[in-house]
């Protein structure tokens, strides 16, 4: 197909109605709501659902609900209604069914602000809802990568029969770029053994719950899911690796963050300063190996996110103090500029020498 | 050049190129001299907006007038201008309007004043349209949209802007290949092409009959130097 020019957020509604989504429960919010109005205006033209719930609460019940019946369901928001929505996504984790929730990311804590932010990350990998439990995170960083990886994320999902959470934030979502849709090939997974679809009086009740009455039945279920997340942080690492063969310091971002990181580990390259990026896709599970692979030559690390400092905790546990590990961040809405991150590669540059 | 008239509203979808059209017809127009001031009118978009060009402007003694809290955290659309006021002001007045019929919507609070300027042929409502955005391919998809502008705006178009582009992989021949579709869409709305514009950073199209102006990428990304 030719490329045509989008915005962050109605390509990734694009590629969800393409990748076979039916259902959208969600309830407006900046800097997402292009994602919720363009499937408002085409979900009923093409065959599927929105609708705009009364609150982020009854939003993610409603995904619940769909997601129960095997249907292909997502939800959008940005920060403070994705904290809403953070006791839903633990009943779906709890009940064994996928669903995709995406979070545009604004600044916080609190209502915060409306401008982009990478400050939801802890949420999003180790704290989004209550007991024990992963989502699998996708953290693209182009227009062109949120539209591949939205139909993975559904397939991911029903493969392991989990939530999945597509992380964006204000800047992916709003800015503009050229974008090709790929033919999707929107593979379901078979959802016969589970699926509450209706029994026709032909098959035993399928009941899809998150309360086990006795301890033992609901620890033997948490350790059944902990073998499947066992097998996802196995088998579904994602990562890319820029100039890292021959870094002495690599850079680690993710998200939008990682264009303005490219542009300065370029400009430092420049400068014959031997620095690469190492840039996580998956953020649950965490791509330690291929971490460790892309630092073999380096000295230093730097991690650059926009917040005070959250995914540093997984590059550190990933090289397990093999190398020291320093953050430059900006917070708040702030955008980090290529210029600021090359000051800090200098500095490491120099502190190595 | 085309001969601009005092006052110029600069519509369309979102995403045709509305405010680099804007900011390129304010540098165009400073160099006669005449005062120019910017309406940043755009109450629909959070980021990447007129506002985002305060100093560029300020150095060429053009005058920006944008809402108070565009480019902050308070998410409510509000102005505290008077478009009135400012088209009875001397010189050019460029109106960057936000996209779509939602952002059109502002301008209809304004129309019986700025109609008052259309009837006496000062005034020019114009539709900057891409054919490589998405659902604005076609002249007829492009209609469409340009149809309900005119609607919530209660403003009738006077002309288009033949924006085509596909940010930093515009060709010169993906303008070229545009033009079949924007030659329809002015045919069937009966509205003037006005002009077509190319980025600066390829060599401009020849397209007979029809005015090419060069323009500088002034919406930019954060990983992309600034041009202005």
């Amino acid at each position: 197909m030719e490329k045509v020019l989008m915005k962050g957020n109605e390509a990734l509604a694009e590629a969800a109605i393409r990748a076979g989504c039916k259902c959208f429960f969600g309830y407006p919010i900046t800097p997402q709501t292009e994602l919720s109005e363009y499937l408002s205006k085409q979900m009923p033209k093409r065959g599927g659902v929105f609708l705009q719930a009364e609150s982020e609460v009854a939003a993610i019940n409603m995904v619940l609900g769909a997601a129960a019946t095997g249907t292909r369901v997502m939800t959008s928001s940005s920060s403070p209604g994705v904290s809403l929505k953070s006791e839903g996504i633990s009943y779906i984790a709890g009940s064994d069914v996928p669903a995709l929730i995406i979070n545009v990311q604004r600044g916080g804590p609190g209502l915060g602000g409306i401008q982009p932010s990478q400050a939801d990350y802890w949420q999003a990998t180790k704290g989004l809802g209550h007991g024990d439990f992963h989502l699998i995170i996708l953290a693209p960083n182009s227009v062109q990568e949120v539209v591949n990886l939205v139909s993975k994320a559904f397939e991911l999902g029903e493969t392991y029969r989990t939530p999945v959470m597509l992380l964006s934030d204000g800047l992916l979502g709003q800015m503009m770029e050229p974008v090709a849709f790929p033919d999707i090939q929107a593979n379901e997974a078979d959802k016969s053994g589970w699926a509450a679809d209706g029994t026709k009086m032909a098959r035993p009740h399928h009941i899809v719950n998150s309360l086990y009455i006795e301890a033992n039945d609901l620890e033997e279920i948490v350790r059944r899911r902990y073998e499947r997340y066992a097998k996802i942080e196995e088998t579904e690492t994602m990562a890319e690796c820029y100039l890292t063969d021959d870094a002495e310091i690599v850079v680690t971002a993710f998200g939008a963050t990682s264009r303005i990181v490219k542009s300065a580990v370029n400009k430092a390259r420049a400068e014959g300063i031997k620095v690469g990026m190492f840039r996580p896709i998956t953020l649950w599970p965490f791509p330690k190996k291929e971490l460790n692979t892309a630092c073999a030559n380096a000295k230093a690390v730097l991690s650059v996110e926009m917040s005070m400092g959250q995914m540093i905790d997984d590059v550190k546990l990933a090289l397990n103090c093999k190398l020291p590990v320093s953050f430059y961040g900006r917070t708040g809405g702030v955008i980090p500029t290529p210029n600021e991150v090359l000051d800090e590669i200098r500095k490491l540059n120099g502190g190595a020498q | 050049m085309y001969p601009y008239k005092k006052i110029t509203v600069v519509t369309g979808h979102y995403g045709s190129g509305k405010t680099n059209y804007t900011t390129a017809l304010a540098l165009e127009l400073a160099k006669t001299g005449q005062p120019v001031t910017v309406a940043d009118f755009d109450l629909v978009n959070p980021y990447f907006r007129t506002a985002d060009f305060k100093d560029a402007f300020a150095q060429r003694g053009i005058t920006l007038r944008a809402p108070d809290y565009a480019n902050t955290n308070v998410d409510i659309p509000s102005v505290q201008f008077d478009l009135g006021g400012l088209a009875a002001e001397p010189g050019y007045l460029l109106i960057d309007v936000g996209g779509d019929d939602d952002g059109a919507v502002a301008l209809g609070r304004y129309a019986h004043v700025l109609n008052s300027y259309a009837e006496t042929g000062e005034l020019d409502m114009l539709a900057v349209v891409s054919f490589r955005r998405y659902l604005t391919r076609t002249a007829a998809e492009t209609e469409q949209y340009l149809r309900s502008i005119e609607k919530a705006s209660r403003m009738r178009l006077t002309g288009i802007v033949n924006n085509t582009n596909l940010g930093p992989e515009t060709t010169t021949e993906m303008i070229l290949e545009s033009m079949p579709e924007c030659l329809a869409l002015s045919k069937h709305m009966q509205l003037p092409i006005i002009c077509v514009t190319a980025p600066d950073f390829v060599p401009a199209p020849s397209i007979p009959e029809h005015t090419v102006m060069q323009v500088p990428v002034a919406v930019h990304l954060p990983w992309i130097p600034a041009v202005l």
